[in-house]
Parts: structure tokens; sequence; C-alpha cells
């Protein structure tokens, strides 16, 4: 599809994060993070360790407060300073799912109460009746019985849990749910799981998804374009085959280069690449966010932007692992 | 093959929990051989860790082994009852690694004396010589600017960094046999790729056996030369790394491939493995991994299946290898693993 054609959910516009400490510099943690999610989509966000890939999904749900910049759902601005009525709308239709469900439910509350917090924090609901029924649909949609809201968390495995924890999401009926790294802390088993879990969700609900993560290889199965941070800034930004493809930016490469492959032959000859960071010369020529191809950005300066036009044309230059899956 | 350096036989290992037995580890048995490197992969529960802490005496205090050897250099480790016995195995003759660096260096340390302390303990050097040794062992680990190292304490450390000096720990020791538990689970991709190098020279290096314990399939392609896959308390599969990536025999081994993303195809639901692990506070009955198997025969409910050879090197425990049993295709991701197996070996 056309990107013009296609309706815009989420867009960051320059987006700067700030923390700061006692009396220093402030710490930049996400700075000039423009893109766009279109509805319907699921958008990767892949990063390590204190890159700020979280920070940027707390930022779109009003956790974090932004430095600069505009981050616009549905064409309205919501950062910054914005009305009642819109900020019950971000909550409502803005949603999260978190990494790690043993420490994101509650341990002294029921399910029920768990699942419809949300429910009741913006009184979305006629009576006790009409509650109880949206809790109930809410399990129900995310594989649970709904007898599991008279229980607590502790009675369930890591795998129910994370699905409690989309049941609360979803009870909400948003249309954009943040995954921030939500198989990162299952088995390997029960990831596969809640992957089809959340795919399925979104053919049924028509929703869109910012997923989280430090794993591409997740990130390639689920994700439809993806964007790649380092250091708080995003280094890169295509559809995902075409990223892994033809990955463009020295970060890139190298982030690909080290993810382990289930496979022998492969993993056993492989070559890793480090970044090293003081490859760019930016000194004159400063780096500019760059639609390099279609639909396919690139944090680059003029000289760097000649030699990844020549990489784009020669592919066999840039023979990758991927490439080989 | 060479004698192995370490062999388990029919291991039990049972813990108790406030009143209730649970089996961890259900008649284990399995060979190490020097040099190698094998991976013990599975499900969280499934016994890994277990397995491997009864061969340093590092089983919590609640466990104990019930029956079966571990024998090593003659000794049989299962007989071990003191510290004092296990003092001389463990650290220098098998270590470990932990997943978390955060937690296994002493914070009040400094990170050079927590090195020296366990070469004057296991290498009779002291003072200026153990320093000086300690000194070579933090270079030797990639840490640059070691002598500076040397004089900090790990929250000056970056996680990576960190657990490379909680290796550089335990090859201090120069053990025969070194166990990884999930030794980079905690860590960035590219700082793991690093750690497995460093691990990988150190052991061309110095010769020593290593044990990965990993769930991430990804990892033991990069690192094993063998894989045994544990399932609930016991090993089911075993075979060199190519045995088991592209010719897999046991349908809890095909499950554990088909559910991974990496093979997955875009847009098609992944494989899923239906139920959960059994409860090993009961007795299992037949196959523990029946219930879940969409392959399980009748007999599979009534009596566990014995190892079947697939080749000298190769073993499953699933009653599909029976001559008797009846034809079943394995799932088309594992069927598409060994084709481009044969397209490389052209």
């Amino acid at each position: 599809m056309r990107q013009e054609e296609r309706e815009v959910l989420i867009e960051l516009d320059n987006v700067r994060v700030e923390f700061k400490g006692k009396g220093k510099k402030p710490f930049v943690a996400v700075k000039d993070v423009s893109f766009q999610i279109y509805k319907g989509e699921t958008f990767g966000l892949v990063g390590e360790t204190g890159s700020g890939k979280t920070t940027i999904g707390r930022a779109i749900v009003r956790i974090n407060k932004t430095a600069a910049g505009d981050i616009f759902f549905r064409g309205k601005k919501i950062n910054g300073v914005i009305s009642k009525e819109l900020d019950r709308e971000v909550t409502r239709k803005i949603q999260m799912i978190f990494q790690d469900p043993m420490a994101s439910l509650n341990e002294r509350a029921k399910v029920d109460y768990i699942v419809s917090e949300g429910l009741y924090n913006i009184k979305g609901f006629k009576d006790e009746e009409d509650r109880k029924r949206k809790v109930e649909k809410a399990l129900l949609d995310v594989g649970l019985l709904p007898e599991f809201a008279s229980r607590f968390p502790h009675e369930f495995s890591g795998g129910q849990r994370q699905r409690i924890g989309i049941a609360r999401a979803l009870i909400m009926e948003p249309e954009f749910i943040i995954a921030d790294e939500p198989i990162s802390s299952l088995d390997v088993s029960i990831r596969a799981q809640i992957l089809n879990l959340l795919s399925d969700l979104q053919k049924n609900k028509g929703l869109t998804y910012l997923f989280i993560s430090h794993d591409l290889s997740v990130v390639r199965f689920i994700a439809d374009r993806v964007a790649v941070i380092h250091k708080g800034q995003i280094v890169e930004l295509a559809e995902t085959e075409k990223l892994f493809s033809s990955p463009l930016h020295p970060y890139t490469r190298a982030l690909l280069s080290a993810v382990p492959i289930p496979d022998p032959r492969i993993e056993k000859k492989k070559q890793i690449l480090i970044y090293d960071p003081s490859c760019h010369d930016y000194s004159i020529d400063k780096p500019k966010w760059t639609e390099i191809d279609d639909g396919h950005f690139v944090l680059a300066n003029n000289a760097e932007i000649e030699q990844y036009k020549m990489m784009l044309k020669n592919p066999v230059a840039m023979n990758n692992t991927y490439a080989m899956l | 093959m060479d004698e192995p350096i370490l062999s388990v036989r029919d291991l039990v290992v049972k813990f108790s929990l406030r009143g209730d037995i649970l089996t961890a580890i259900r008649g284990a048995s399995l060979d190490l051989y020097p040099g190698e490197t094998l991976a013990i992969v599975g499900e969280s529960g499934a016994g890994k860790s277990v397995l491997t802490k009864t061969w340093n005496g590092m089983l919590d205090a609640n466990g104990w082994v019930d029956s079966g050897s571990i024998m090593f250099e003659g000794k049989d480790l299962a007989k071990f009852k003191t510290e004092q016995e296990w003092l001389t195995i463990r650290g220098s003759k098998i270590a470990m690694v932990f997943q978390d660096p955060m937690t296994a260096l002493n914070p009040l340390k400094l990170v050079g004396k927590q090195i020296q302390e366990t070469i004057e303990l296991h290498q009779g050097l002291h003072g200026e010589q153990a320093k000086k040794k300690a000194i070579d062992i933090i270079s030797q680990v990639g840490i640059p600017d070691a002598e500076m190292r040397y004089h900090q304490y790990p929250h000056e450390f970056s996680g990576g960094m960190r657990q490379r000096v909680v290796i550089a720990i335990t090859v201090a020791c120069n053990p025969k046999i070194l166990i990884c538990d999930e030794p980079t689970t905690a860590l960035d991709v590219t700082i793991q790729a690093q750690i497995l190098e460093l691990i990988r020279n150190l052991q061309k290096e110095l010769g020593t056996t290593l044990v990965y314990i990993t769930h991430d399939l990804g990892v033991v392609a990069n690192v094993a030369d063998r894989v045994a896959v544990m399932y609930a308390g016991e090993i089911i599969e075993y075979g060199t790394v190519e045995e088991i990536f592209y010719d897999p025999r046991h349908p809890y081994t095909w499950a554990l491939l088909s559910s991974l993303p990496q093979l997955g195809v875009k847009g098609e639901p992944l494989y899923s493995i239906k139920g959960t692990p059994p409860n090993l506070f009961v007795e299992i009955e037949g196959d523990a991994f029946a219930p879940r198997n969409p392959h399980a025969l009748k007999i599979d409910f009534v009596k566990a299946p014995p190892f079947f050879q697939v080749s000298p090197t190769h073993y499953a425990k699933t009653w599909l290898l029976d001559p008797r049993a009846p034809k079943v295709e394995p799932p088309p991701i594992v069927k598409s693993m060994q084709s481009k197996y044969k397209e490389y070996a052209i």
C-alpha cells in the first residue's frame, strides 16, 4: 500500500525527552525522534538497554514529559498541556502491556479488580453488571476462563499472567497498544502463544501496536516496519524485510550481525560486526534524518548518503546473515 | 570418542517443599567429554540448573541426590556429603558462571581483590604475585586498563564488563569443567556476542570443558558441539548440534524448534505447545510429554519409552522410534531445516 493512502494514527515530530539530575546538565534520553505509525500496523522499535525505547513509549502515554517536539494521536497534539477530555480519550485509546507479568500485576488484588481498574478510573461502565460482563469478555478474548476473575495473580503461570496483563489493556477498547517487551521474560514455548494471541487480537479488533523489544528475531516475525534506536536517536527505519535484507546504518548492521540464529551452520560461520560510533565524521557535515529509498529512512550526513546509495545498488556487498535465512 | 570426563548415571534428585516431595530430576544419564561444549536446553523447571548443581554441591538445602551416580576423576560426587569434600571440587575443578552478573559480585570489595582472593585460595600464590596474576587475568578477559580496573568497585563496571569479571574469577582457578548457567540472558545482544566469543577463546586457550545451560536455541547453535534436550527432569534427546537442529527425532524437540519466531513464517501463526509441563510432585506414568504431544501413541500413556539409537552419537527417548510405531512426519519447520541442511552439503 502506498504510504499517502494510509491513515496515520500516531505521529512523533522531533520529540525530545530529558531527565534532570541534581543541578547538572539534563540527561537527554530521547532526542529528535520522528516517526509515524499507521493504523492497523505493528511498528517495531528495537534497541539495547538504555537506548530510550521504553521512554518513547512512556512519552506517548504521557508518563514522561517531553522537553521538545510534538506527539499527535489522530492528528491531535497529546503531549504537554491538553484538555481533560483529550486526556481521558488518550487514557482510554492508548494502552500498555508490560514486560514482566510477575511484577506488573497487583499481588493483593483479584483478577476481577486488576482487569477492571482502568474502567474504574474513567468510569467506563454503566453498572456493576455491565462491568462484570466487560471483564468476562476481556478474559475470554485473551483465552482465559471467566471463572479466573475471582482468583489472585499468584495462582497463574507466567503465560497466563501475561494474558491477564493483555486483558487489562483490552477492556478499555483501545485503538493503540504499546507492548513493551511483552514476551522477553516468558519461556520459549509460551512466547509463541502470546505472539499468536497478539496477532489474532490485531486481526479481530483492528488494533495498532508499537512493539518495543531488544530481540530482533521476534520483531522480524511480528512487525510490519521497524525502527532501530541507538542512544536516544533513531538511526534507521524501514519495512521489516527491507531492514533485514539491506541494513544501511553501521549500528543496524552490527546489531543484526549479533543476533543468534538457531541454525548451527550459519551461526558458526558468521562474522560479528562491531559498531564504533567514531566511524562517523560529523564535525562539519552534520547528519540528517533522510529518506534514502521508498519508506527507508536513515540518519546520515551527505557523504554517507552517497555511500548508502551505492550500497543499495550493490546488495551483494552487504552480505549479512539474515539474507541467508 | 575419548573417555568421558564426567559421567552421570540414572540420577534422581528430590526436593522437600512444605512436606511434599518434588522429583526434579527423574533418572538422567549423561556423559561429558573433555574439551567439548555441551548445551543443555529446555523450559524453565525442566531441571537444567538442578542437574548441573549436583556436580559441585550447590543444591539448595532442601534438595538431595536420591539415587544414581556422578563419576568424576574416579570419585562418585553423588556420595559427597560434607562441605570439606565439595571444596576439593567446587571452583577448582568444576566452576560455575551465573546468569546475573549484578548479584554475583561483592559490591563492597575491589574487583581486583575478588579475583585475587580466588587465586590465593586455589593457586597458592600470595601478595604481589597474586595481584600480578589477577591483573593478567583481567586483561585476559578483554578488559582494557587492567591495572586501573583492579582498583575499582563492581558498580563502576557495566553489565557486560561485570560478566567478564565473573568469568575472570572462574577461570582464575583454571577449572576442568566450566558450567555457564544462562551467562548472557541478562545482557544485550551485541554484548552477548562478545561474551560468547570470550568464553570460546578461553576454552581454546585453557582446554576447558564447557556446559551451557540456556533456553536460547540461537546461542546453542553458536556455541555447542553437542546438545542435550531436557523435559520434566529427564534428558529426552541428545546428539551433535547438527543432529539436533537438522534431524531431531523427539516430538518435544520438534515442538521447541517449531515455536521459534526466527524460523516462523510471517503472517502465519507460530506453532505453540499446548498445555503446561507436568506436575513433578506426583509420580508420572508413561512418557511425561505424552499429554502435550500431538503424536502420542497409546503406549506413551502407559510406559515410559527407552532411549532409541539414531546414530552412534544421537539418541532419543520416544516410542516413535520403535520399529512397530507408525511413521510420523516431522513438522514443516523441521523439514525445511533438513532441506536447508542438504543445500549446504552440496
